[in-house]
C-alpha cells in the first residue's frame, strides 16, 4: 500500500507532495524533513530502500531531485522504485508536449493520482503531442529548471540513464 | 474510447482559454515558485508565503473576483498548503468552485477539496449535493470529475445518497466512467465494508469487463475481498489465472507495457492474488502451476521491473500448496537475487529469504555465507533486513548467538523505531528459546537497559507474568527468581543513574516479590538499595510508587528502617508518594493487617477485583445526595469543553441543508452537545421542534435519548459503573490490580518452549534445554545438541552431524551455531525422506489414494457448523470415514460440559488420525476443542498439536502435547481464543505432528475460520446502565436492515432472530423500539438501538471500539439475510 509521495530537492525544499491517507498539515512538514534526512543520508552504493517509522521509503534520485514513496512493509519495493521511474517518464511525455498552464499543477496531481492509487492499470503512451502546441517548460514546477534547454527533466533523464 | 475523453481532457486548456490569460494566470504562480527556489532560510520562506497568504485572503474575499481569478488563487492556495502553511481560510472557496465554476473551475475546485479536506471534515457534506448532480450531468467530464473526487474523499455517512448513481456508472458505455466508477467502489467497500455487499456479483461483470483499464482496477478490489476470505472466491481462480496468461500472451494492448514487460504491476496484482487463494488448498494450487511457471520462465529479461515480478511470483509459489519442481526454480531465483551485485536485489533477496524460511528452512542453509556477509554489510537497510531473517530461523540452538547478534546491532542503533521494534522480538526470542536462567536474565537485563522507556509496555508485563506465574516445577521458578533477584542487587550495588525508568519498576517489583527466597542478604540491605533509589532525581515518581510497594512487601522485622522512611516521605509533594508512605508506615505496625493485605504466596488466580467499584456505592449516592455533580467519563467532559465541533455529523436524510443549520444552533447552546445531538439524530425530520425545546435539556444526562426513544423514568442514584477516584480507592487497589495481570489460563514456559520447537522444525529432534549455549566464546563441539533421549535413532547421526557442520564452520564459526540445527544436517528423520517442507507428508499421502481422490477433489472445502469453513487440505479414505458424532461431546471435560457448544465437526483426517473441533461459549473467550482420535490399531506416539492464528491470541490450556494416543481412543485439547479487535473472519492454521513407528514423524495440517459472531457474548444490563451506557460511547454506525414480516410482532420477531443466531441480549422492547446489548467477549461492548421504520429497521449502534459496530452491523445482516 503506498501511503505518500514527496518530490524534495536536495535543499530539502518540498515541490509536491500528495498523502494517501490521512496526516496532519501540521505533521507533515517535520515529516518530510525527516524523509528527506533520511534519504540524503544514504550513499549511492546503498539500496534504495530505508526504513522509517511505520513506512519503508522507496526513494530515487534524478539530478537534484528526490522522488520519495512512503509504502508499508508487505509492499513490493522494487516494483515502486520502477514506478517511480514510470512516473518520471509520463511527467517527462506531458510537460514536454503540452502548453504550460494554471492547469499544470492539476495534472501533475492527476498523474500522482492516477499511477499512485491504481498502478496496474497504468498505461504508458497516453500523451498524444497536440497540433500547434509547442513544446515548452517542462519542469519548472518541479524547480528542476526553469528553461527545458537548462536544465529539463528530459535533458537530464537522458543524462543519468 | 477513453483516449478521445483523455484528449478532450487534455486539450480542454487551449481550447476554453486564449493564450495570453494562460500565460498572465501562470505567472503569478512562476513568480511564487522561482522566489521560492531562489530563499536560502526557511525564515524567509516563512515570511514570503505568508505574504503571500494574506494577498490570497485579501483577493479571495474581494466581491470582485471571478471565477476564473478564483481558480488561479486555489492553485496558489494549494501550492502554499502542500509546503506547510495553513490555507483552511481557502476550503470554503474551494467548495464553492466546484459548486458554482465552469468545467474548469471545477476541477481546480474539485482537485483542491480531495486535497485539502479529509474524509471526516464537515466542510465536506456540502459538496455531497453537487457531486448528486455532476454524477447525473450528461456532460462526461462532469461525471468524471465527480466520480474522481468522490474515489478520494466522500464523507462515510452520505455513501447511501450516492450510491445508486456509482452503481448505474458500472454500466457506462465509456471505459473511463466504469474505471472510476469501480474505483468509486473499492473506497466505499474500504471506509463502510457492510454499505456495498449487496453489489458484489457487478464487481463480477467489471472483472469480465471488455476494457483491461476496468478490469485491472476491479483487482484493486477482488485482492481485498479475498484478503478477507479467500473460500468465497475459490471459483474466480480460472479468471484469474487466464487474464494472467493472456498479460503474459501478449495479448493486452501494447499501452500497458513498460519497458516491453507487459503490464507489469498488473501481473504483480494478479500473482499476489493467486496467492492468497491457493493457500494451503491443493485442488486450487493445481489451476496455477502451469501460469506460475510461465511467469518464471518469462521473467528473465535483464530488467529491475522482471525482477520485481519474479520477487512476487516466488512469494506465491512458497504460498500456495508446495509443487517440487516450482519450488526448486523458485529457490533458483531466490539464490540469484540474494548473490546479485545489485545491491537493491540483494535487499529484495533477503526479504524474499525471509518470507521463504517459515516454509522451508533449508534454503537459509544454502545462502549461510551471504548472510554472514549481509550481517556485517555497511548498508543498514540490508543489515536490518538480515536480522530478520535470523529473527526468523532462531530455534533454542542458535538463538545465543542470533540474540547476540540482535544486541550488538541495538547498542550501536540510534533510531527509535528501529529499536522498539527489535526489541520486542529479542525479548520474544529469550523467552521462547531461553537455554538457561542465567542467559535469559541477563538478556532480558540488555532489553530492558537498551529499550529502556522506549519499550513497549507489554515487555515488562510479560516478563513479570512469567516470573509471577512460573512453570510446572516450583523449584525451578525458584531458581530463575533467585537468579533474577541476585542479578538486580548486583546492578543495584553498582551505578543506577543512568538506568531507564521501567528497568527500575521491574527491579523492585522482583524484588518486593521475591527478595525473601535469597537468604544470604540481608533485608536491611535491599531496603537501602531501594530506599537509595528513592533519593535520585531522575527516578520519576511513577517509579517511586513502584519501588514504595516493593518496600511494603519486604517483610517484618526492619520496622525502624521502614518508619524513617515513611515519616521522611510523609512531607512529600506528591499526594500518591504521600499516601503511600502512609500506608507503608500502617502496614509496617500491624503485622496482622499486613498477612491480610499482602499474603505471602497467594495463588495469582484467587485475587478478585470488584471492578465496578461496587464497594463504593454508598459513598458515591452520598455525595449525589449531598449535591455533588455526577460522574463523567473523561472523552464525554473534553467534548463539552470542545466548542469547535458545533456541526451535527449524523447522517440527513435529505433535507440537508435546513438540517445543517438548526442543529448548529442547538448545538451551539447546549453545554451537553452528545445528549443533544443524539436527540437530533433520533428523528431528523422533527429537527426544528427539538432545536426549540433544546434549551429545556440543560442537565443533559438525564435525558438519555431521542424523542420517543428510551427516557429513563427515574432519578439515577447508583454511581456510573467506571467512577474513579484515585484518591479514595483504597490502598490494596492499585496492588491488587497488578496481581490481576497476569490471566488465569497457566502457559507454561516450558511448554512454549517444546511447542515452538516442534513447529520450526519438525521431526527434529530438539532438546528442551540446552544449557552448554551459554557462552558463545566456547568451541564449536560444544554447541552441539544433545540427542533426545527418547530418539534413539539420532544419536547415531550425532557423530555425523558434527564433522558436517565442522566443516561449514571452517570460515566462522558463527555458522554452526546459527545452522546447528537445519535438516539438512539431521540424518534419519522422516523429513529428509520426503521433501523439504512439512506439507509433503499430505501430499505423499495424496498420491497413494489418487483414485478417491478423483471423485472428490471437485469440492474440497464445506460450510459446516454456521460460518465455520472447514478446509480440507488432505482427502479421506474411504474405510476410515470421519467419526464426526456427537457422542465426542461426551469426551469434553466435565467442568466444560454445561457450556454452550456448536457442534462437533470434522477438521481434517489421515489413515492414522481423524481430527473434528467444536467450539465452547465461554464468557471470557472462546475455547476451541480438538478431538484427536487414533483411527488405526496401533499406539501413536508424540502426538503435538500447533495452532497459530496471527488476528487472535491463542493460549493452550491442556492436551496439545502426548506422549501416546492409544489405538482407537480419542484424545481432547483445547485452546483459548481471544478477539482483541473485531475481524469479520479469522482463519486459524494448525498442524498436528505425530509418530506411527519411532523416527517417523507425521504431519497433518489442517484449518478452519471463525467468525466474529463466535466472539459476540451477551451483554447483560439494566435498562437504566443501558441509557448510561449509551450516553458514554463515542463510536456509532446507522443502518436500516430488513424487517422479518413474517409473525405476528416483526419487531420481536427480528430481536429474537437476531438474539439466536448472535448471542445477543435483548435489553427491552418499548412500542416500536428495542435495545439490545452484547459485547466482544468481556472487552468492548456493543449497543445496538432499534427502530421499526416501516418496512425497515432502523439500526443504530454504539460501542466504545471503532470497528465494532460495523462488524455486528455486518453479522446482524447476514443473519436476517439466512433467516
Amino acid at each position: 500500500m503506498i501511503k505518500f509521495l514527496l518530490m524534495v530537492n536536495k535543499q530539502g525544499q518540498t515541490r509536491l507532495s500528495r498523502y494517501y491517507e490521512q496526516v496532519e498539515l501540521g505533521k507533515r512538514a517535520s515529516l518530510e524533513a525527516d524523509v528527506v534526512r533520511g534519504c540524503l543520508a544514504r550513499r549511492k552504493e546503498e539500496c534504495s530502500f530505508v526504513e522509517f517509522k511505520d513506512y519503508k521509503l522507496v526513494y530515487r534520485q534524478y539530478a537534484a531531485l528526490f522522488i520519495v514513496v512512503g509504502i508499508t512493509e508487505n509492499e513490493n519495493e522494487l516494483s515502486i522504485y520502477e514506478l517511480v521511474h514510470n512516473f518520471v517518464e509520463v511527467l517527462d511525455k506531458y510537460f514536454s508536449r503540452v502548453t504550460l498552464t494554471a492547469q499544470d499543477l492539476p495534472a501533475l496531481h492527476r498523474q500522482c493520482l492516477q499511477l499512485f492509487q491504481e498502478p496496474c492499470s497504468v498505461r504508458i503512451h497516453r500523451f498524444k503531442v497536440l497540433p500547434g502546441q509547442d513544446a515548452m517548460i517542462p519542469g519548472w514546477w518541479l524547480g528542476l529548471g526553469w528553461v527545458k534547454d537548462e536544465l529539463g527533466l528530459g535533458v537530464f533523464i537522458k543524462a543519468t540513464h | 474510447m477513453s483516449d478521445v475523453v483523455e484528449k478532450t481532457l487534455t486539450a480542454l486548456p487551449g481550447l476554453f482559454e486564449s493564450q495570453t490569460g494562460a500565460a498572465k494566470i501562470t505567472n503569478r504562480l512562476r513568480q511564487l515558485i522561482k522566489s521560492i527556489t531562489e530563499l536560502t532560510s526557511k525564515h524567509e520562506e516563512e515570511n514570503l508565503i505568508k505574504r503571500e497568504l494574506s494577498a490570497i485572503k485579501e483577493q479571495v474575499s474581494s466581491p470582485n473576483t471571478t471565477m476564473k481569478q478564483m481558480r488561479e488563487i486555489m492553485v496558489r492556495a494549494m501550492y502554499c498548503e502542500m509546503l506547510g502553511y495553513d490555507a483552511s481560510f481557502t476550503y470554503i472557496h474551494a467548495i464553492k468552485l466546484a459548486q458554482q465554476g465552469g468545467v474548469l473551475e471545477k476541477r481546480v475546485g474539485y482537485l483542491a477539496v480531495s486535497l485539502f479536506l479529509n474524509e471526516g471534515h464537515e466542510l465536506l457534506l456540502l459538496l455531497v449535493n453537487t457531486v448528486l448532480k455532476d454524477l447525473q450531468s450528461t456532460n462526461l467530464i462532469e461525471v468524471c470529475m465527480a466520480l474522481t473526487v468522490v474515489a478520494q474523499v466522500f464523507p462515510k455517512d452520505m455513501i447511501p445518497a450516492v450510491l445508486p448513481l456509482v452503481e448505474d456508472k458500472l454500466s457506462h458505455p465509456k471505459e473511463i466512467i466504469r474505471r472510476k466508477a469501480v474505483l468509486a467502489l473499492y473506497k466505499f467497500y474500504l471506509i463502510a465494508p457492510n454499505q456495498v455487499q449487496h453489489i458484489h456479483a457487478k464487481f463480477c461483470k467489471a472483472l469480465s469487463d471488455k476494457d483491461p483499464g476496468v478490469m485491472a482496477s476491479s483487482l484493486h478490489i477482488y485482492l481485498q475481498l479475498i484478503r478477507e476470505s479467500p473460500d468465497s472466491y475459490k471459483d474466480l481462480t480460472g479468471s484469474f489465472v487466464t487474464i494472467l496468461k493472456q498479460v503474459l500472451g501478449g495479448k493486452l494492448p501494447v499501452d500497458f507495457n513498460y519497458h516491453s514487460v507487459p503490464a507489469p504491476w498488473l501481473q504483480i496484482q494478479l500473482l499476489r492474488i493467486l496467492s492468497l487463494l491457493g493457500k494451503e488448498d491443493q485442488s486450487t494450487s493445481e489451476l496455477m502451476y502451469e501460469v506460475l511457471d510461465e511467469s518464471l520462465r518469462r521473467a528473465e529479461m535483464n530488467h529491475n521491473i522482471t525482477y520485481a515480478i519474479l520477487y512476487e511470483c516466488v512469494k506465491a509459489v512458497y504460498t500456495i500448496h508446495p509443487k517440487a519442481e516450482l519450488l526448486e526454480k523458485a529457490a533458483r531465483c531466490i539464490g540469484n537475487f540474494v548473490l546479485s551485485p545489485k545491491i537493491n536485489l540483494k535487499y529484495l533477496g533477503l526479504k524474499a529469504l525471509t518470507y521463504v524460511v517459515q516454509h522451508d528452512a533449508k534454503l537459509a542453509l544454502q545462502h549461510q555465507m551471504t548472510i554472514i556477509e549481509c550481517l556485517d554489510h555497511s548498508d543498514f537497510t540490508i543489515k536490518r533486513e538480515t536480522l530478520e531473517l535470523l529473527f526468523r530461523i532462531t530455534n533454542a540452538q542458535n538463538v545465543t548467538v542470533i540474540v547476540e547478534k540482535m544486541l550488538d546491532f541495538l547498542r550501536s542503533c540510534n533510531d527509535e523505531h528501529t529499536i522498539i521494534h527489535l526489541i520486542g522480538k529479542v525479548a520474544e526470542l529469550a523467552e521462547k528459546f531461553a537455554p538457561d536462567n542465567s542467559w535469559f536474565i541477563q538478556t532480558m537485563n540488555d532489553v530492558f537497559s537498551i529499550g529502556g522507556d522506549l519499550l513497549q509496555q507489554d515487555v515488562p508485563n510479560n516478563f513479570l507474568r512469567l516470573l509471577a506465574e512460573g512453570s510446572e516445577s516450583k523449584e525451578e521458578d525458584d531458581q530463575l527468581r533467585l537468579y533474577a533477584v541476585e542479578s538486580y542487587l548486583t546492578v543495584l550495588k553498582g551505578h543506577t543513574s543512568h538506568l531507564p525508568q521501567c528497568f527500575l519498576q521491574v527491579m523492585s517489583w522482583v524484588l518486593g516479590e521475591y527478595a525473601h527466597l535469597q537468604e544470604s542478604v540481608d533485608r536491611r540491605e535491599v531496603i537501602r538499595l531501594l530506599t537509595q533509589l528513592l533519593d535520585q532525581r531522575s527516578v520519576s515518581s511513577e517509579t517511586r510508587v513502584w519501588i514504595l510497594s516493593a518496600l511494603t512487601k519486604i517483610p517484618e522485622g526492619q520496622t525502624d528502617l521502614i518508619l524513617d522512611l515513611a515519616e521522611s516521605l510523609s512531607s512529600s509533594q506528591d499526594t500518591v508518594l504521600r499516601q503511600q508512605a502512609q500506608e507503608l508506615r500502617h502496614l509496617s505496625q500491624d503485622s496482622q493487617l499486613r498477612e491480610w493485605v499482602l499474603p505471602r504466596g497467594a495463588p495469582w488466580d484467587g485475587i478478585e477485583v470488584d471492578s465496578s467499584l461496587s464497594f463504593l456505592d454508598g459513598f458515591v449516592s452520598e455525595a449525589l445526595a449531598a449535591g455533588a455533580a455526577p460522574y463523567k467519563p473523561p472523552h464525554q467532559r473534553q467534548e463539552e469543553l470542545c466548542e469547535d465541533r458545533a456541526l451535527n455529523l449524523e447522517p440527513y436524510s435529505f433535507s440537508l441543508p435546513v438540517s445543517l443549520s438548526s442543529c448548529s444552533i442547538t448545538d451551539r447552546q447546549s453545554p451537553t452537545l452528545l445528549s443533544v445531538s443524539s436527540g437530533l439524530s433520533g428523528n431528523s425530520a422533527e429537527l426544528s421542534q427539538k432545536a426549540g425545546s433544546s434549551t429545556l435539556i440543560l442537565e443533559g444526562v438525564k435525558r438519555v435519548w431521542g424523542k420517543d426513544g428510551y427516557l429513563p423514568q427515574k432519578e439515577a442514584t447508583a454511581p456510573p459503573v467506571d467512577e474513579p477516584s484515585a484518591a479514595v480507592q483504597p490502598a490494596s487497589q492499585q496492588e491488587a490490580a497488578e496481581r490481576i495481570e497476569p490471566r488465569p489460563e497457566p502457559s507454561t514456559q516450558n511448554q512454549d518452549k517444546q511447542q515452538l520447537a516442534s513447529s520450526l522444525f519438525v521431526g527434529l529432534g530438539v532438546g528442551s534445554s540446552v544449557s552448554l549455549l551459554g557462552k558463545s566464546e566456547a568451541p564449536p563441539p560444544r554447541f552441539r545438541k544433545k540427542p533426545r533421549p527418547h530418539e534413539s535413532s539420532s544419536s547415531s547421526g550425532t557423530s555425523k552431524r558434527s564433522s558436517d557442520s565442522s566443516s561449514h564452520s571452517s570460515r566462522n564459526t558463527t555458522d554452526s551455531f546459527l545452522y546447528g540445527s537445519f535438516p539438512e544436517e539431521e540424518p534419519a528423520t522422516s523429513i529428509s525422506t520426503f521433501d523439504h517442507t512439512p506439507k509433503s507428508t499430505t501430499a505423499n499421502g495424496l498420491s497413494q489414494n489418487k483414485d478417491t481422490k478423483e471423485d472428490r477433489h471437485a469440492n474440497t472445502s464445506q460450510i459446516l457448523g454456521g460460518d465455520m469453513v472447514i478446509v480440507r487440505p488432505s482427502t479421506i479414505q474411504d474405510k476410515h470415514p470421519p467419526s464426526v458424532s456427537s457422542d465426542l461431546t461426551a469426551l469434553l471435560p466435565a467442568d466444560l460440559k454445561d457450556l454452550p457448544h456448536s457442534d462437533v465437526i470434522s477438521l481434517t483426517s489421515d489413515p492414522s488420525l481423524s481430527l473434528s473441533s467444536c467450539r465452547l461459549f465461554r464468557d471470557e473467550a472462546l475455547l476451541l476443542v480438538i478431538f484427536i482420535s487414533n483411527c488405526t490399531e496401533t499406539v501413536i506416539k508424540d502426538v503435538a498439536v500447533q495452532l497459530t492464528c496471527e488476528e487472535l491470541k491463542t493460549a493452550s490450556l491442556r492436551g496439545n502435547v502426548m506422549d501416546c494416543l492409544e489405538a482407537r481412543s480419542t484424545s481432547v485439547c483445547h485452546y483459548a481464543l481471544l478477539m482483541d479487535d473485531p475481524h469479520t473472519n479469522v482463519s486459524l492454521t494448525g498442524t498436528v505432528s505425530y509418530q506411527t513407528q519411532p523416527g517417523h514423524t507425521n504431519t497433518l495440517p489442517f484449518s478452519g475460520t471463525l467468525s466474529t459472531a463466535d466472539f459476540i457474548r451477551p451483554l447483560v444490563v439494566t435498562t437504566e446502565e443501558y441509557g448510561k451506557l449509551w450516553l458514554s460511547l463515542s463510536h456509532d454506525v446507522k443502518q436500516n436492515l430488513k424487517l422479518l414480516t413474517d409473525a405476528g410482532d416483526p419487531l420481536r420477531t427480528t430481536l429474537n432472530a437476531l438474539k439466536d443466531a448472535l448471542q445477543l441480549h435483548v435489553v427491552d422492547i418499548i412500542g416500536s423500539e428495542g435495545i439490545v446489548a452484547c459485547r466482544l467477549l468481556s472487552g468492548a461492548p456493543c449497543l445496538l438501538h432499534c427502530r421499526v421504520n416501516g418496512a425497515a429497521l432502523a439500526m443504530w449502534l454504539r460501542s466504545p471500539h471503532p470497528a465494532l459496530p460495523d462488524f455486528i452491523l455486518y453479522h446482524c445482516q447476514r443473519a436476517l439475510a439466512h433467516h
